[in-house]
């Protein structure tokens, strides 16, 4: 049988990493959320979203490797763009899942 | 009258939260395997996905710590790596304005990057409060801790690759995407830090990219709009 054991260091770890993710994600909500913020702030925030979306996006879909380099004959580029149709025709974030799953499984194993 | 209120936000959040657990079991199945066999006990494994829960990180230390790298680097890392949320939560405090301060502290621990997307789409169409945006938090979170744990114990016993398991958080990121093009400003914005992203990923190493090109494309897309409207 196999002896696991609970490491001290592991657990420092886990405490540290727990709090440094935690405060960023804590600050900005209770410094903001009860203050009126000034317009232009508003208005830089409200582009955020599509600004980190697309930049998590991109990169996974036209590179690959560590250290990353440009790779455009991966499937996950090519997939994108059935994925990409299908979610801008139905809106369906569930939908899109299954179908973007579903056409990389296809794509992996017919190369 | 109250039970009903609460009944209908869980149901709703629950709907909005699926297709984000969907994309999280595979990732924490994996999760789990990875930090096995790196020689993390399951309560370990559940420490760390209730603790920090944050995909990527979690990654990154398991295998900083098969390396034998130090505590402190680990959290270091791990700090550089979620930043992002910071820009995340920020955008999110805009619709925040009423609530406690404790409710708040409680959403800011589910603030991923997949969370986040559903929760602002949602409020920015001003049908969402911050019940069911939590429903959705904890929803995501229970996934995510459950599907991590099981993975430790129970070693591969997906294969990988299967179903197209890998490509589900890219398939939502599309979606998700595509909820925030509202507008020609939020498509050059997108484009900008998609472009960005991609150039700044291939010379600079670690994952500061995300939150560089973010700031750079939502700062300059900001000028424009200003410069266009003197």
């Amino acid at each position: 049988m196999e002896v696991t054991v609970i490491h001290q260091k592991v657990v420092w770890a886990i405490l540290g990493m727990g709090l440094v993710t935690y405060v960023p994600r804590w600050f900005p909500l209770v410094l903001l959320s009860r203050r009126t913020l000034p317009q232009w702030l508003v208005a830089w925030l409200d582009l955020i979203p599509a600004a980190i979306l697309s930049a998590l996006l991109l990169p996974e879909l036209v590179t690959s490797g560590m250290p990353r380099h440009m790779s455009l004959w991966q499937p996950e580029l090519w997939v994108a763009l059935p994925t990409f149709i299908f979610a801008l025709k139905t809106k369906s974030l569930g939908g899109t899942v299954v179908i973007g799953m579903a056409l990389f499984w296809l794509a992996q194993s017919i190369i | 009258m109250q039970d009903s209120g609460i009944k209908t936000s869980i149901l709703q959040g629950l709907s909005a939260a699926w297709p984000i657990c969907l994309g999280y079991i595979p990732i924490g199945l994996a999760f789990g395997v990875l930090a096995q066999k790196t020689g993390l006990h399951p309560l370990e494994i559940m420490l760390m996905s209730i603790l920090v829960f944050a995909g990527s990180s979690q990654f990154i230390a398991v295998s900083m710590l098969s390396t034998g790298a130090g505590v402190v680097s680990i959290i270091i890392t791990t700090f550089a790596v979620n930043l992002r949320h910071l820009l995340m939560s920020s955008s999110l405090a805009v619709f925040l304005g009423n609530t406690t301060r404790k409710k708040l502290s409680l959403f800011a621990y589910g603030v991923t990057d997949e969370s986040f997307a559903v929760n602002h789409n949602r409020f920015s169409r001003n049908n969402w409060s911050l019940d069911q945006a939590l429903v959705v938090n904890h929803t995501a979170n229970i996934a995510w801790v459950i599907s991590s744990v099981i993975g430790g114990y129970s070693g591969r016993f997906i294969h990988e690759g299967a179903f197209g398991i890998d490509y589900a958080l890219t398939a939502m990121f599309i979606c998700l995407l595509i909820f925030q093009l509202k507008g020609r400003f939020y498509v050059i914005t997108a484009i900008i830090a998609g472009v960005t992203a991609v150039i700044l990923s291939l010379i600079i190493p670690g994952s500061s990219y995300i939150v560089l090109a973010s700031i750079f494309a939502a700062t300059t897309v900001l000028g424009i709009k200003k410069w266009r409207l003197r």
